[in-house]
């Protein structure tokens, strides 16, 4: 499809390379030490042994016991377990789940799901930048109310929730607290006890990890039923054969995370920072959507007045860009992304959007070469707009 | 995830390389059709001799790739018909004539079949005629005035 060779990665949000360090570490546990953990022999044990290392590794990352973490196979399923899991063990006290509109659909359709089966959920509005409000929070707690999930940062707009006070105002009402911090873990500094977290859900590949491996912290005392039913791994309360390759590099993945977040994330930011200050001096009717300050340091998102994002992509990939859209018409539905709608976007505007998502390996070349191919998208796709058209003559009437 | 890939040669063709993109200065028929909601806006333009055929067609579209190739299309396939010739092309036809679309944008061609009936209507309306089987069009863009007035 492409029409020029170079390609510009800018989707780290939707995933990441593997890098070659965390896939050499994994390389001995598909090779040679491939014994399964759960084995009664010196050769699983010692594979046993790396494995709670790298749950110690993990857990170090936020301020978690190594046994308040349960490796699942991502993020969808952490959010999954979390949810469902804390719903049925709580089904006594009550049934009744506080959340946001702006959440991955993974704790969304689950809240969704939950609902058909008799609990009852409330989805909290955000404002324009996408926070949830902590009093809106505190003012939605009920007698019945057994869990708050709100997510660390939002994987399109890459706002940063007040994960604490939110925390806080759950804890005060004896409330339990989910956060989903797949975009968050390795990206920004997370403690679980300064944050007041209980659970907190990650995914692996969004680091460098591979793809199928994450977990999910769950505090210590915190009663969970099993998502996954079967067998005695991780505590009898997710079965299934270890995935030691995968959880290997994960921790190996989160350690090189842990070692280089501050420069990462301050390289990212002046990436990100650059980016944002191109396209709003260069591209008219440009609106950045999220937080300015309170976001994720690798996160753009632009709407683009007067132009449908699907459009846009497909000519940003012609010139080797690949970057994302909360556009209808990525989905495969009719409507934008949830996300933007919840943040007060006119669908016209929401259709218009575009992520770009920023990793270490980019340059502020790569940066520049976006925002140029850009502009000429943007300008050649407002040339055949009819909103651009009955916008530019308004204004000459106006005028 | 994405339907680009399910996007036929055709179709990216006439994405990549509109034809009769544009407007024309007092048409004979213009017409608007889509609605921001889904993200589909075309607006079609037709200069119609006192033959009452076409001789002209332009278009503008707010829309996806599948929706910029079937206004491209159509334009294509109404220019040198008649207004009753014109009136047959149906979404079908364009479709079939970019060697298909994928199945969540088959909306994209209905589209372009209404666009050409919204011209046509204009067409009828400007110079008090009636075409058969042509009914009138609707439209609603105007969610995002209200926005940038609050």
């Amino acid at each position: 499809m492409r029409t020029v060779d170079r390609m510009i990665y800018l989707d780290n949000a939707a995933t990441t390379r593997v890098k070659p360090e965390v896939l050499e570490a994994m390389r001995p546990y598909f090779e040679e030490q491939y014994g399964n953990p759960a084995g009664a022999y010196t050769f699983a044990g010692r594979i046993n042994a790396e494995v709670e290392n790298a749950r110690k590794t993990v857990a170090g990352l936020i301020g978690a016991k190594p046994g308040e973490i349960y490796f699942t196979a991502g993020g969808s399923e952490s959010d999954n377990w979390a949810i469902k899991g804390i719903a049925y063990a709580l089904e006594k006290k009550g049934r009744h789940i506080i959340t946001s509109k702006i959440e991955h659909h993974a704790v969304l359709k689950t809240c969704e799901y939950l609902e058909k089966h008799g609990w009852e959920v409330t989805y909290l509005d955000v404002d324009r930048n996408g926070f949830v409000d902590p009093a809106a929070l505190e003012n939605a707690i009920r007698p019945d109310t057994v869990l708050v999930s709100v997510m660390f940062a939002n994987n399109e707009i890459g706002t940063l929730q007040p994960v604490a006070e939110l925390g806080r105002v759950a804890h005060a009402r004896g409330v339990l607290f989910h956060t989903d911090a797949v975009q968050a873990y390795g990206h920004v500094a997370i403690d679980v006890d300064e944050m007041n977290v209980d659970l907190l859900s990650v995914s692996g590949h969004k680091i460098n990890a591979p793809k199928g491996v994450g977990f999910l912290y769950v505090r210590s005392g915190v009663r969970i039923d099993p998502l996954i039913h079967g067998g005695a791994q991780e505590k009898g309360k997710r079965a299934g054969t270890t995935n030691v390759p995968g959880i290997i590099g994960l921790a190996k993945a989160s350690e090189l995370a842990r070692d280089t977040l501050d420069e990462r994330a301050a390289y990212e930011k002046e990436l990100r920072d650059h980016l944002i200050a191109r396209i709003e001096s260069e591209i008219p009717y440009a609106v950045l959507n999220g937080d300015r300050e309170k976001r994720l340091p690798n996160n753009v998102n632009f709407s683009f007045r007067f132009i449908e994002g699907e459009s846009l992509l497909i000519l940003l990939d012609q010139a080797g860009v690949c970057g994302s859209s909360g556009s209808a018409c990525t989905s495969g539905s009719l409507d934008p992304s949830h996300v933007l709608l919840a943040i007060g976007l006119p669908h016209e505007i929401a259709h218009g959007s575009l992520r770009l998502t920023l990793s270490e390996e980019n340059t502020l070349e790569e940066t520049d070469y976006a925002v140029d191919s850009l502009k000429r998208i943007v300008e050649r796709l407002r040339g055949m707009s009819p909103l651009y058209e009955d916008f530019i003559k308004k204004q000459g009437a106006k005028s | 995830m994405s339907q680009v890939t399910e996007y036929s040669e055709k179709v990216m063709d006439h994405f990549m390389n509109p034809r009769n993109v544009g407007e024309i200065e007092d048409a004979d028929g213009v017409g608007t059709v889509g609605n921001a909601v889904c993200g589909d806006i075309m607006r079609m333009y037709l200069d119609i001799d006192e033959n009452g055929v076409i001789t002209d067609a332009k278009f503008k579209t707010f829309g996806c790739g599948a929706a910029v190739a079937t206004s491209s299309m159509a334009t294509e396939l109404v220019r040198g018909k008649t207004v009753q010739e014109a009136l047959q092309v149906t979404n079908k036809a364009v479709a079939e004539a970019l060697d298909g679309l994928p199945k969540v944008k088959i909306h994209c061609s209905l589209l372009a079949e209404q666009a050409i009936h919204a011209a046509l209507w204009d067409y009828a309306q400007k110079n008090g005629i009636v075409i058969e089987g042509l009914k009138p069009p609707v439209n609603d863009i105007e969610e995002t005035e209200e926005y940038y007035n609050m």
